[in-house]
């Protein structure tokens, strides 16, 4: 059984980090760019540890976990709506100033953690800390089975969004002379990339480069601008990188670096890669 | 009818359009013309719901700008930007596919096919047709675009300077097209075009603007006399009537 | 900046400084010095080094950041974030498996070396950015940063070094004693040198072409630069740890208010950098009393703002 759900929460953070990103990266017109990237997980842990803070690990520790999750997930999509909702529209032209707002504000998030980790009790601090990496071998498997079925909830509503997808990646003014509304999608979007990280980052913690690698190398192989296609390639190409890399560390490298110190290494020099050869071009 | 009706524009203070009243007629090609900064390109903007105005009322038909759904307007009317730049990596048939997107909403139906061949065939993109946009020349691009907004095959079509990046014999194949269409299914047509003589010649209508406001509208021979257009411009310009059409020589 | 601000602001700083010989655990008070043998070598001991070190990081990295803003030509980038730090440690790490009996000075001098090589790096990938564009240089330079920073994350678990990791990582002073810190001395040294090059770095900050219209070696000033980057970059990371977004923050602030005569503004930058630093450390120390927050993180959470600030600030 605990083999089991572990493969099954791969899947599950595999399909939420993927199908974020490629949203993100639709919704900002720009295809180096990934909601970790831009602070989101960093976003998610800074505020399960205000949580402990304000409410005291002794009271954070006996909430229920669904509770603790939903809550979560609600204060993630306001905080992310807020912030990064006026920073797109702001940014609109302007893709290298949004990306190192992103990146700062990501900065900032990890700092004021761990300003709240420094100033919590010691003895709290385990609760939190527990939250701050990224961990594949011991997953929060007790959210499993609502985290599949939000994230069940959410991908339907993504697939049914892809014709729509399509239409806003071609930039403001073609999306609008094609009737659709981007601002008011950049909304929707947005939740749901705020689920999708809560996902991700409730059964594993943050992973910052996994999705911008995932998303490029489905580009890769079906060069296509359908999100049909891409949902689905990402979504396959996120499952054997994850289930694949995990099998790799535990069977070959005896498990002796976390996948995901490797997963950041290759993933940054991806970014490096394709920034540019972006600029080239 | 396109109607623009005390329709005002400012980007931070600045003014760009002030009181604009405007009436477009039906069925035929309407060029706006204009030294740089006049505020055509603003309108045009305006009237697709790009941009939204800070006061006026715009009216297409019985829809109003910014009250009517996106989707019954993107049936109706089509713009195409100078902005060609595109973020997608997109194969020419990918973008002018989009074109009948307003029309199946994802889900395109032979009709929609049937079209999307037709206008890649008539901008002559058939050799093309499976190349990405980054790939193309700056002229191949723009056919593109017109192609797509083509395809999109709505009552209005706003072009904002579509010759751009366009050689002569390209531009000479556009122009009469838009005339055809207007002439032959009844479409709407307002361009914005920085060639007086090709306003001149293939327009109905001129629509003359300076600092964000209309000074003339009407013919061809009515609107570009030798006074408006040494007004209008600032420079001196010598206008003759060829074969019944003003010609400007600057 | 006239000489009486820059007194008042010294003299500041001095206040500052003597407050903070008198924060601590152990609570002292100015005239025990007098009487009391031990409170005097507590002073010695801990205090006073630990003001020292604070004062030294904060004053070099600011002149460093200065330098290296001159020398990339661009405003958003510092050592900390842009791959030196991490070079820096990576090269301390290093040397931690494969020479762990070797002298600190000759740690130090590979872990510089490992930082030179990794902001040579750094630059050659700045050189192939369109100058147009001149933000993608900080953000090249975090991600590169952070490349690095996985390598260095990867050997220490390889070498099951984690808990070094986090002291090199974090800037904190309190591990900072008499005896073990003696070293950051040399980035003290090396930033006053750097002081009487600074007409040739701002030189170098008009770009390749018009220094050698101006008759200067430029590839030696730049090397020249980049090594006096990477010692301070690497002394800092050995002795308190990664202090981020010093070398950013100050340079631009003065720079806003008093140019970019660097001959004239080094002394101002580095009264800056100590100050801001002081003033972190002493927050840290205070904010949760007896516990510390280090000062990396309270830099981070300040540094971060004001850099959205010169980010989006600037244009009015």
């Amino acid at each position: 059984m605990f083999r089991g759900s572990k493969l099954l929460s791969l899947i599950v953070v595999a399909l939420a980090v993927s199908t974020s990103t490629l949203l993100f990266q639709t919704v900002s017109g720009n295809q180096i760019i990934a909601p970790s990237i831009m602070g989101f997980d960093a976003l998610y842990v800074l505020l399960l540890t205000c949580a402990v803070y304000f409410l005291g690990g002794a009271t954070f520790s006996v909430l229920p976990e669904m509770t603790v999750f939903a809550v979560t997930m609600a204060v993630m999509i306001v905080a992310s709506l807020a912030l990064f909702s006026t920073l797109l529209g702001a940014a609109q032209n302007d893709v290298m100033r949004l990306i190192l707002t992103g990146v700062i504000f990501a900065t900032l998030f990890r700092s004021i953690t761990s300003f709240f980790q420094r100033i919590i009790d010691p003895n709290e601090y385990a609760v939190i800390a527990a939250n701050s990496y990224a961990r594949f071998n011991r997953i929060e498997t007790d959210l499993l089975w609502i985290a599949m079925a939000v994230l069940v909830a959410t991908v339907v509503v993504v697939w049914r969004m892809r014709h729509r997808l399509d239409v806003i990646s071609l930039g403001y003014a073609q999306a609008v002379n094609l009737g659709e509304d981007p601002r008011r999608a950049t909304f929707w979007i947005l939740c749901l990339i705020a689920i999708f990280v809560s996902v991700s980052t409730a059964l594993v913690g943050p992973v910052v480069f996994l999705g911008l690698i995932v998303v490029s190398v489905a580009r890769l192989v079906t060069p296509t601008p359908h999100h049909s296609v891409l949902l689905i390639s990402s979504a396959l190409v996120g499952a054997i990188t994850l289930v694949g890399g995990q099998l790799l560390m535990e069977r070959v490298f005896a498990l002796t670096t976390p996948l995901s110190v490797v997963i950041d290494f290759v993933g940054g020099c991806v970014f490096l890669i394709f920034l540019l050869k972006g600029i080239r071009r | 009818m396109i109607r623009v009706q005390n329709t005002s524009y400012a980007v931070s203070g600045t003014t760009i359009l002030s009181d604009i009243n405007l009436e477009i007629t039906q069925g035929v090609v309407t060029a706006l013309v204009g030294p740089n900064g006049a505020g055509k390109s603003t309108l045009l903007s305006l009237i697709a719901r790009i941009n939204k105005a800070q006061s006026g009322q715009i009216t297409v038909d019985d829809l109003t700008i910014g009250d009517c759904d996106d989707r019954d307007l993107a049936l109706r009317l089509s713009i195409l930007t100078q902005d060609n730049t595109m973020g997608a990596r997109l194969t020419v048939r990918d973008l002018v596919s989009f074109g009948r997107y307003p029309h199946h909403r994802g889900r395109a139906t032979a009709d929609d096919l049937a079209t999307i061949e037709t206008a890649i065939d008539r901008f002559d993109l058939t050799e093309l047709a499976d190349r990405y946009l980054d790939d193309l020349s700056g002229g191949q691009k723009q056919r593109a675009f017109i192609a797509m907004t083509f395809a999109q095959n709505t009552d209005y079509i706003l072009l904002d300077e579509p010759l751009n990046n366009l050689d002569i014999a390209a531009s000479r194949h556009l122009m009469p097209l838009l005339h055809d269409l207007c002439a032959d299914q009844g479409k709407t047509i307002i361009v914005v075009l920085h060639d007086l003589n090709y306003a001149a010649r293939y327009a109905d209508q001129l629509v003359m603007m300076r600092d964000g406001q209309v000074v003339a509208q009407g013919t061809p021979k009515e609107v570009l006399t030798a006074q408006n257009v040494s007004d209008v411009f600032q420079t001196e310009a010598d206008v003759r009537i060829i074969d019944g059409r003003p010609m400007v020589i600057v | 900046m006239n000489t009486s601000a820059q007194l008042i602001g010294l003299i500041g700083l001095c206040g500052l400084s003597i407050w903070s010989l008198f924060i601590g655990v152990i609570d002292m008070a100015p005239m025990d010095i007098l009487r009391d043998r031990e409170a005097f070598s507590l002073l010695a001991i801990s205090r006073f080094p630990r003001t020292a070190a604070v004062l030294i990081s904060g004053a070099s990295l600011a002149i460093v950041g200065a330098i290296m803003q001159m020398m990339v030509r661009n405003r958003f980038v510092e050592p900390m974030t842009s791959g030196t730090g991490s070079g820096a440690a990576l090269g301390i790490l290093w040397v931690s498996i494969v020479l762990p009996a070797a002298p600190l000075l000759v740690k130090m001098m590979l872990a510089s070396l490992t930082a030179l090589i990794c902001t040579i790096g750094f630059l050659a990938i700045v050189r192939r950015l369109p100058p147009s564009q001149p933000l993608y240089v900080p953000l090249v330079g975090i991600i590169y940063g952070g490349v690095i920073g996985a390598g260095v994350t990867y050997f220490a678990y390889q070498a099951d070094l984690l808990q070094y990791l986090d002291i090199w990582t974090n800037g904190e002073f309190s591990g900072v004693l008499k005896g073990r810190y003696e070293i950051i001395w040399i980035a003290a040294l090396t930033a006053l040198l750097a002081y009487f090059a600074a007409d040739q770095f701002a030189i170098v900050g008009l770009g390749r072409d018009r220094s050698v219209n101006l008759g200067l070696n430029y590839e030696q000033v730049m090397l020249l630069g980049l090594i006096a980057i990477s010692v301070v970059t690497a002394l800092i990371v050995t002795t308190p740890g990664m202090i981020p977004f010093v070398g950013l923050v100050v340079p631009n602030i003065v720079s806003r208010l008093f140019g970019d005569n660097l001959r004239q503004t080094l002394p101002t930058v580095a009264l800056f950098g100590a100050t801001l630093v002081l003033l972190s450390d002493i927050t840290g120390r205070l904010v949760r009393f007896p516990f510390e927050v280090p000062v990396g993180t309270i830099m981070g959470i300040v540094g971060a703002f004001v850099f959205l600030w010169l980010l989006y600030g600037r244009r009015a």
